[in-house]
């Protein structure tokens, strides 16, 4: 244990010299367009594509060749709608005429030449990753509802390893926080709880067809945010809303500040939830690349044991923080769909 | 910039997939899981309930056998109360009865006794006063068979009747 504590401190204060070195790394660069861009490669991480990236190779005449899963690219421009495979842009290379439209892709943005706005519903790597997670999901719990359907009153197999979970969804997060009301979110509640665990285990697959940066998206966050802003607010019962607008035990001439600032709470819950799990994902993911990058920005093998060691432990947080989020997310909406439909006393 | 900017692409695909996927899952996984879990757990509950019942009813069942045997006990007791003093009572009743018989055998063999003895001694009387008589002819016949000695005890004789 100590040494373990002595080899991690050690790596700590090498991880601080190296930023300093890192830094200094970055603006050397700027000369040279051929030097690693460890920002550039995390964020083009981080980021949605158009296609899912596997990996680079350079052939014998020394040029490079992407290998990337080309993914649909669905556009809605004008009361047109587009449909054509994102190889069509040949990695940002060439333009995509269709009609009298030309589109070009520029750094992951798809835009159109003649100043029209297309809206952008792709299949892009995060949708990719999000559909693998649907058919793992359904796979598992499909299999594992039919094992209950047939009339197995005790769980076997996959079933009886999922069943603690949902149980532990049921009797943790739900019920403690919502209460006799818990059934009827309960289907919400435990589907959240997977959707986000799965996906942020897919994220944490280093490689095809993993890796995506799904949960740690905002705009994932902001969906799932808001649908449980949405159930919130459509089930706040009579306190809840009296709650807000005339919040008791508060004269009546504090009400045009108590209004603001309860509606302020309103928002600021989802607002919250959305927050804390794109922060949590998305920095997990940049702690992991920026380890990996160390290797590249001092181009030296002998850095490759430390940065190894640092993934793998950082791979191993990220296992517990993606079933921790997946709690957090959960458990936070139970509390506010609790405070919202909860009956209160009558004084 | 472009990491806290929402997509509506993106948005759309994560809504639907989330609506189908609950959709799907709530009635292929959570209905059949839950439904299951909770008649198992109320069986649970029914069959610990009918456990405790069934203590109850042992309890109850051996509360009764108790009282049946104690009830039983009682009765044997007195059962065999009432038979000894029955028996005592026909024991001190024969006793009675024979004594008293006995006292009746004894009374009436006295007296026949009692009539036995007074008939043999009127008998012995009888013979005792005969054979007297006949003695005392007897003597008389020896004694008076001179005519002087007759005389003399006729005057005695007539002496004694004077003195009366």
């Amino acid at each position: 244990m100590k040494t373990t504590l002595k080899f991690i401190i050690t790596l700590s204060a090498f991880l601080a010299t190296s930023a300093n070195l890192f830094a200094g790394a970055k603006s050397a660069e700027q000369g040279d367009k051929k030097e690693f861009d460890a920002v550039e490669v995390i964020m083009h991480h981080i980021a949605d594509a158009h296609e899912f990236h596997i990996l680079d190779y350079v052939d014998s005449a020394g040029v490079e060749h992407p290998v990337s899963l080309p993914l649909p690219v669905i556009l809605f421009t004008d009361g047109h709608l587009d449909v054509f495979m994102s190889s069509a842009f040949d990695h940002g290379h060439a333009d995509v005429v269709r009609g009298n439209r030309t589109y070009r892709m520029d750094h992951g943005h798809i835009t159109e030449l003649g100043g029209l706005h297309p809206i952008d519903f792709s299949i892009t790597k995060n949708v990719f990753s999000m559909f693998l997670s649907l058919i793992i999901i359904l796979s598992i719990f499909i299999s594992v509802g039919r094992t209950y359907r047939k009339g197995n009153v005790v769980p076997k197999g996959l079933a009886s390893f999922m069943e603690p979970l949902v149980l532990f969804v049921r009797d943790d997060i739900a019920v403690p926080n919502i209460g006799k009301k818990a059934d009827k979110f309960l289907p919400y509640l435990l589907t959240v709880f997977f959707f986000i665990w799965i996906n942020n285990l897919i994220g944490l697959v280093p490689f095809f067809p993993g890796s995506a940066n799904l949960t740690g998206n905002i705009s994932f966050t902001v969906t799932l945010a808001l649908i449980t802003f949405l159930i919130t607010n459509f089930n706040g019962n009579k306190d809840y809303w009296k709650h807000i607008f005339a919040t008791p035990g508060v004269p009546v001439w504090l009400a045009p500040i108590m209004i603001p600032v309860e509606i302020m709470g309103i928002l600021a819950k989802p607002i919250a939830l959305l927050i804390r799990l794109f922060a949590n994902i998305t920095a997990g993911h940049i702690i992991i690349l920026s380890l990996i990058s160390l290797i590249f920005i001092f181009k030296s093998v002998a850095i490759a044991p430390v940065s190894v060691g640092f993934v793998l432990f950082m791979n191993v947080l990220e296992l517990l923080v993606a079933a921790i989020q997946a709690y957090i997310f959960t458990l936070l909406s139970a509390l506010f769909i609790g405070m919202a439909v909860e009956e209160h006393e009558h004084h | 910039m472009d990491l806290i900017t929402p997509q509506i692409g993106l948005i759309f695909w994560t809504t639907l997939s989330f609506l189908i996927l609950m959709f799907l899952l709530k009635k292929l996984a959570w209905a059949p899981i839950l439904g299951a879990v909770k008649t198992r757990e109320s069986s649970i509950k029914d069959a610990l309930e009918a456990a405790e019942n069934a203590r109850k009813e042992m309890a109850t069942l051996q509360a009764d056998n108790d009282r049946v045997l104690k009830e039983a006990r009682a009765e044997r007791d007195e059962m065999l109360k009432e038979a000894r003093d029955i028996k005592a009572t026909i024991v001190s009743d024969a006793k009675n009865s024979a004594k008293e018989e006995a006292d009746k055998m004894i009374a009436s063999a006295k007296a026949v006794i009692e009539n036995e003895k007074a008939a043999a001694v009127s008998e012995l009387k009888s013979s005792v006063g005969a054979l007297s008589v006949q003695i005392a002819e007897k003597v008389l016949k020896a004694e008076l068979k001179d005519s002087d000695k007759q005389n003399a005890y006729i005057s005695e004789m007539l002496k004694d009747v004077k003195l009366n």
